[in-house]
């Protein structure tokens, strides 16, 4: 028995609802799912050994030489880049989330003990959340290369906590430079930054330097093994470790778990302090006040019709929740790299074109998804638009409407570029991005639900098979896209099996299997 | 406050026969209600009665099983557009957008609606100034308080000028001030002919407003009238003579109710 009010106390109370919630997750709040829910982890955690065979089976006997130390490294850097991003999101909500801070700040108990866990917990669960995909990888390189192996699962903690730690870090300094009002707004926009920082970074290397969008071209290049540190380097230390280096291991572990204790100590016990100061500018009207002068004005706009006001409303705050603007600022991110391709391939390279249609196709896919579901789903008056005097089919009309609009602002310059370029590749990836944005949104509307547009995160968890039918229609669409762009012919084999994939999502789609 | 468009007396603003609907147990069982042009009418229940769900049915969010709805002589359930354009509903959860502002919220609304905005602005702003919230104008809704969101919500429905209003539990968690500003809104709207539809746990609101109270349990309609008809009902129930009303006419509507509701479990 546990003595409640004791560290460990609070360590089994975060962790089961840490449980709970990624239960909830996985089986989209209904226990009886959870069966299906083992079943598909099982089976992905299969498929993801086959891959990781496929790519690293090769590399597991690999000496510890330059080229290897650059390649795991690089792999580190990724892995980590993308724990830097989940732990500053997971650092801003806990910060941000109101939930049980009242609770907290209201019991006889010392407060910093508890939000000292709390932080804790964030490594863990950072760590945590980076093992479905890692794990594979490792286990066929300890199954393929030995035991020695074994320290990536080390590393991840070691990253796990650092990651934590500098997440925590940034989140107070911002709070002090920008105020708690931006920094959630900041630290999001950070978070899907850095998240995809490295791989864009890669990219656009690989892109200045050879003219390709492969990322592998730059780790495998002369030019970072003629700069990379030599061997004895503390740089390696990281992959070093992965490989099973047990001082450079203990050395990660202990830099880490230290620098995780200095920040929890420093932060936990103006926790609680941060944490009603960042609620309260949240819930601040007047902090939130609008300083638009149009809008200040009493007349109202006079074109107003009730299609014309549905997307101006989405429009609107879309525009006005820099949470939602972050979150879709991933995807956008994204299409840095086709744009550096774009500019450095105007003069020549009908190569790179080839290369450019089915990223920007299944880029439009994607934001197209998510828009989709900010518009269809994720409505905050669901009662007020559907007592409008307007059919329902006006309504969502009107909403997909505001999505293909957006969807046209970001790719239409992209397009017209393309199109003084190579007028026939503008051509296929007009048709592309508007066939893809169309079954992306068509899907989110067969598999729409209500919910509040700050689920926006878990949208995911209402329907899996829309995620899985989205995701595949994207890269079906890229796929045709890309085939086309070299033979028309060709494409429709692709083709086919994108119209398949939104034809059997329609099929499977709650709506129509109630009728 | 006199541009109001209200129904002739003698229409019923809503006939509703037969209304059924069973979720995973019957939640409305073949319900009959008639509310009359101009009234104000209290709808009241246990938890569970099925009242939200009748207002639900009524404002076109779900749809019956069987029976009719007709609003202002329209029939809600063949044409549900022209019904919503006459009528508007409030929840107890405002339903308002936290990023807009109320000024931006009735724009919204006015455009929705399709309201001329020559006719839609200076209503907002006179509702905005009736309701205390011209100073908040411009600000986002998301800091608001309850009573604030509340007092939008309502802004937005009356901005719409509908003959008929229907509230469920309009005054949940509103302070004094807030729920006295919206009481005076209703009074007001009645007495310039609106009919104002209401659900409410705090009866001494119905006892005080309301020119009819409907008591509904297990879906069914168990007793309407006037507080002094309800009084009369349950001393008849309980066996009492006519016209031998002494222990019931000071009755509150609390007790009333509650005898009603009684007789009507011990019934089942």
């Amino acid at each position: 028995m546990i003595e409640p009010g004791t560290a460990l106390w609070f360590a089994r109370h975060e962790w089961r609802l840490a449980w709970r919630d990624w239960l909830s997750m996985m089986t989209a709040g209904r226990r009886e799912r959870l069966p299906r829910a083992l079943i598909a982890i099982a089976v992905f955690v299969v498929f993801m050994h086959v891959v990781a065979y496929w790519m690293v089976g090769p590399y597991a006997d690999a000496s510890v030489d330059q080229a290897t130390l650059v390649a795991v490294t690089a792999s580190v850097l990724l892995s980590f880049f993308l724990m830097v991003s989940q732990a500053l999101e997971s650092a801003t909500r806990a910060f941000y989330s109101r939930s049980d801070l009242d609770l907290i700040l209201a019991s006889p108990v010392a407060t910093e003990k508890i939000f000292a866990v709390r932080m804790a917990t964030i490594a863990l669960s950072v760590a945590m959340m980076a093992l479905p995909m890692a794990v594979p990888f490792i286990d066929i390189l300890i199954m393929r290369g030995g035991w020695r192996w074994i320290g990536a699962y080390g590393l991840i903690i070691a990253m796990g906590a650092t990651a934590t730690a500098l997440a925590l870090a940034t989140t107070v300094v911002m709070f002090r430079a920008v105020g708690p009002k931006r920094t959630r707004f900041v630290a999001q926009v950070v978070a899907a930054v850095i998240g995809a920082a490295f791989i864009i970074g890669l990219q656009v290397a690989a892109i200045l330097s050879y003219g390709t969008l492969s990322r592998v071209s730059v780790v495998e290049s002369q030019a970072v093994m003629a700069h990379a540190p030599g061997l004895d380097s503390l740089f390696w230390w990281p992959a070093r470790a992965a490989m099973g280096d047990g001082r450079a291991l203990s050395a990660m572990l202990a830099e880490s778990l230290i620098l995780l204790a200095a920040i929890i100590l420093v932060v936990a016990p103006r926790f609680g302090d941060y944490a009603i100061t960042a609620s309260g500018a949240v819930n601040s009207g007047a902090a939130n006040s609008n300083t638009g002068l149009a809008s200040r004005s009493a007349v109202f706009r006079s074109t107003a019709s009730p299609r014309g006001a549905l997307r101006r409303k989405e429009w609107l705050l879309l525009r006005r929740d820099p949470w939602l603007v972050s979150q879709t600022l991933m995807q956008m991110l994204y299409l840095v790299p086709p744009a550096v391709l774009l500019w450095r391939s105007f003069d020549d390279g009908n190569g790179a074109y080839q290369l450019l249609v089915p990223v920007l196709v299944m880029a439009a896919g994607q934001l197209a998804g998510g828009l989709s579901w900010l518009a269809i789903s994720g409505e905050d008056a669901p009662d007020l638009v559907a007592t409008a005097p307007v059919p329902p089919h006006f309504i969502t009309r009107a909403k997909i409407e505001a999505v293909l609009g957006i969807i046209a602002i970001v790719f239409g310059p992209l397009l017209l570029v393309l199109a003084v370029a190579s007028p026939r590749h503008a051509l296929i990836t007009a048709c592309g991005v508007v066939v893809a944005a169309a079954a992306a949104t068509s899907i989110q509307l067969w598999f729409r639900s209500q919910a509040k547009r700050s689920q926006f995160r878990r949208r995911q968890v209402s329907s899996r098979f829309a995620t899985v039918a989205e995701a595949f229609s994207s890269i079906g669409w890229a796929a045709t896209a890309a085939v086309a762009a070299a033979s028309l012919w060709l494409a429709i084999v692709p083709g086919l099996i994108a119209l398949g994939v939104v034809v059997g999502a329609r099929i499977m789609s709650p709506r129509l299997q109630q009728a | 406050m006199q541009h109001f468009t209200s129904l002739a007396p003698d229409l019923f603003a809503l006939e509703i026969s037969g209304l059924v609907k069973s979720f995973s147990r019957p939640a409305v069982d073949h319900l009959e209600l008639t509310v009359r042009a101009g009234e104000f009418y209290a709808l009241l229940g246990p938890n569970g009665a099925g009242k939200t769900t009748t207002l639900r049915m009524i404002a076109g969010l779900i749809r019956p099983d069987a029976g009719s709805i007709r609003i202002a002589g329209i029939d809600a359930l063949a044409d549900p557009v022209r019904a919503k354009h006459v009528m508007a509903w409030i929840s107890d959860e405002p339903m308002i957008y936290d990023k807009l502002t109320p000024q931006e919220y009735l724009e919204f609304i006015a455009g929705l609606w399709d309201i001329a905005p020559e006719l839609a602005a200076p209503r907002a702003h006179e509702l905005l100034h009736w309701l205390d919230l011209l100073p908040h104008a411009h600000e986002r809704c998301e800091g608001f308080s309850k009573g604030m969101r509340q007092k939008v919500a309502l802004a937005g429905a009356l901005v719409r000028d509908p003959q008929v209003i229907i509230l469920d539990e309009p005054l949940t968690g509103l302070d004094a001030g807030s729920a006295r500003q919206v009481k005076n809104v209703l009074r007001e709207r009645v007495r310039s002919g609106c009919t104002i539809i209401m659900t409410t746990h705090i009866l001494e609101v119905a006892e005080r407003m309301a020119d009819r109270i409907g008591v509904i349990s297990r879906g069914r309609l168990i007793a309407e009238g006037s507080l002094e008809e309800l009084r009369r009902q349950v001393s008849r129930q309980d066996g009492q003579a006519a016209g031998n009303t002494e222990a019931t006419s000071g009755a509150s509507l609390e007790d009333t109710f509650l005898a009603l509701v009684a007789e009507q479990a011990e019934a089942a």
